[in-house]
């Protein structure tokens, strides 16, 4: 029994049918990659995870509690934390704001009318802020305005914002897109480094095949809105099936 | 001081002096000189200042902090009104609590019509806000006239019961709305050589609710909450993957709004006890929403620059008229003079709107954070000529 389950997940839009029958078990403490060729339905099944879609059939189960018709907020309250495909953090405040409101979020929940104290008085928020910040190598920008950060130094900040949650599970959605190979290099390095250093499991969508062959210790195959194979990435190499929904039968 | 840092207390120090020597500070010219026309301190105009200095304050929550641009402020302010003079017909002519009520009635107002409301962003939830507005003045104009009185506006009578005060005073006339005992009409006037300096108990109580309005505003921007309103403003996404619920944020932020303009509303009827309809209108909540973008939304003293700016101007420049600009042109040849006052003609008097849009026109071009922003850069101006000095002489030191 894995920590998310998704049984016999099928979502469709009008007479396109994105998602067919997914099945998929991510087991604990692991990487999973999902990966598969444009229009697999990657995306499609990310958003059903975390509240974004809510699938046609099926379920969804993590840590043994359905998330099927809870509002994101809700999901990521339960311990689903998600980077997005180009970094969603708070442009318009500081570093150390952006690391802030994470640890709100974790500290009082989902609304607080916390109207009376000034966020400088709040030292066991500020403590853990700053050690995330110390963590992600981002200490010395922490005055900088967020949006004036480098692609790779954004995608540090959402995944450092992400980890301050202390999230069970940590999806990715394509967490190299549009990066320079010096980024991408960066971010597999500090992935493992995750990986290796926390009890957490992650989800990985991914384009590119460097990233999840250092990464991922499982990996499922989409193509088509279905599930093609799900093995062990040494496995999925050479498998011919891979080969063929991604590069096509003429080759 | 009072839980703030030391940036904060200033500014909080520097508005509690300009808005406790505001008599003095709007009074510079002396009453029979030809510049008194300019001069602002009376007790009707303070009251104004502050007043709109407070409905902005509560505008600047909802629409600096989060970045939802409500159109229908005035209603709140018109409900506030309207509960503090009801609170004058039927309990007593005392303020404190016909301003508490306002507070509490404009409050549940304000939550009735964000939850409906704030079911959208943007453009769509400006709407929604400008229809309710719109709605509530028609219902106080016509539709609820038994509460309103309807165009007349509602107003206090002799028959009133006012249960713990008197209907009428002993020489048969209203009696005027007071603090505990302390009339807000009484004015105390101190004449130094050419000046008169009017304090006002009115003006001063307004004062100081604007201060401890001030006050907590500079503690919500500070606090967590003000820090997670910001962040929805940001980004919203962000927020809700981040298990934060922005509802609930964006409700509490425009009823906080919703209260304070209901204050200011109560305010303006304890200062002079009735309420029309037309303080409704939209045009009123466009005038909330203009002092706040020429102060500088998001900022904390910008909405109260704002307020006084435009309040300055509607008062001031719409009491000129041509009789005056002739009066100042005079020196000119007469050919020049009635070109010169039929060029200025359209500006002033009834034409002042054209002024201020101008003004604000400018403003926005120019100075997208508005007169703060201006203060800023004549600030960073005067800093930058002044370090080019020092390092001129710090490269003349050598030489010599």
């Amino acid at each position: 029994m894995g920590i998310l389950e998704v049984k016999n997940v099928g979502k469709r839009f009008g007479g396109l049918q994105a998602l067919g029958d997914v099945n998929l078990s991510v087991k604990e403490n692991t990487v999973h990659a999902i990966i598969g060729p444009n229009g697999a339905g990657k995306s499609t099944l990310l958003n059903c995870l975390v509240g974004k879609l809510i699938p046609d059939t099926g379920s969804v189960m993590f840590d043994g509690q359905s998330v099927l018709g809870r509002k994101p907020y809700e999901i990521n309250q339960m311990g689903i934390s998600r980077v997005f495909q180009t970094p969603e953090i708070f442009g318009d405040l500081t570093v150390m704001e952006n690391m802030l409101i994470p640890c709100f979020a974790k500290r009082d929940g989902a609304f607080s009318l916390n109207a009376i104290t000034s966020v400088p008085s709040e030292t066991d928020v500020i403590e853990k802020a700053e050690a995330m910040l110390v963590e992600m190598n981002m200490a010395d920008k922490r005055h900088m305005h967020s949006a004036s950060l480098s692609r790779g130094d954004k995608r540090r900040l959402e995944i450092g914002m992400c980890l301050s949650q202390e999230p069970r599970l940590l999806l990715l959605d394509e967490p190299t897109a549009g990066m320079a190979r010096a980024d991408t290099n960066n971010t597999i390095d500090l992935l493992k480094e995750i990986k290796d250093q926390r009890d957490i499991t992650i989800a990985i969508i991914e384009h590119d095949m460097h990233v999840v062959f250092s990464l991922a210790d499982r990996i499922t195959v989409l193509a088509q809105g279905t599930p093609l194979v799900e093995d062990d990435p040494q496995n999925i190499r050479g498998n011919p099936k891979v080969r063929e929904a991604y590069l096509g039968e003429s080759a | 001081m009072f839980g703030l840092d030391n940036k904060d207390t200033r500014m909080l120090l520097v508005v509690a002096v300009l808005t406790l020597c505001a008599p003095f500070i709007l009074n510079p010219f002396p009453t029979d000189s030809a510049m008194a026309q300019f001069n602002a301190g009376y007790p009707d105009l303070m009251q104004r200042f502050v007043i709109f200095g407070i409905f902005a304050i509560g505008f600047n929550i909802l629409f600096g902090l989060t970045g939802y641009l409500s159109f229908g402020h005035a209603a709140f302010l018109g409900v506030g009104s309207y509960s503090a003079v009801w609170m004058f017909k039927l309990l007593s002519m005392n303020v404190v609590p016909a301003i508490m009520l306002s507070v509490v009635i404009s409050g549940l107002f304000a939550l009735l019509i964000g939850f409906v409301s704030l079911r959208r962003s943007g453009i769509y939830f400006s709407i929604l806000t400008l229809a309710f507005a719109q709605m509530s003045f028609n219902l106080a104009y016509s539709v609820l006239t038994p509460i309103t009185n309807g165009e007349t506006g509602l107003q206090l009578t002799l028959e009133d019961p006012r249960v713990l005060g008197v209907s009428a005073t002993a020489d048969g006339s209203i009696p005027v709305t007071n603090l505990f005992g302390m009339e807000m009409r009484s004015t105390f006037e101190m004449v130094v050589g050419p000046w008169a300096f009017q304090f006002n108990a009115g003006y001063y109580l307004c004062a100081l609710i604007l201060l401890a309005a001030f006050y907590l505003s500079i503690r919500i921007f500070r606090s967590p909450f003000g820090m997670m309103l910001r962040a929805v403003k940001s980004n919203q996404q962000r927020m809700n993957y981040t298990g934060l619920n922005t509802k609930p944020y964006t409700l509490a932020a425009f009823v906080i709004s919703g209260m304070y303009a209901g204050l200011a509303g109560g305010l303006m009827a304890s200062m002079d006890p009735l309420a029309g309809a037309e303080r409704m209108q939209w045009t009123a909540s466009g005038e909330v929403v203009l002092m706040t973008i020429l102060g500088g939304a998001g900022t904390l003293i910008g909405p109260v620059l704002g307020a006084g700016f435009i309040k300055y101007f509607e008062n001031i420049f719409s009491k000129i008229n041509d009789n005056v600009l002739h009066g100042w042109f005079s020196f000119m040849p007469d050919g020049l003079e009635d070109f010169v006052v039929f060029i200025i003609h359209p500006f002033i008097g009834k034409g002042w709107h054209l002024t201020l849009g101008i003004l604000f026109m400018l403003v926005v071009v120019f100075l997208p954070g508005g007169l703060v922003e201006g203060g800023q850069r004549i600030a960073k101006w005067v800093k930058g000529r002044k370090n080019k000095d020092d390092s001129a002489s710090a490269t003349k030191t050598p030489a010599e």
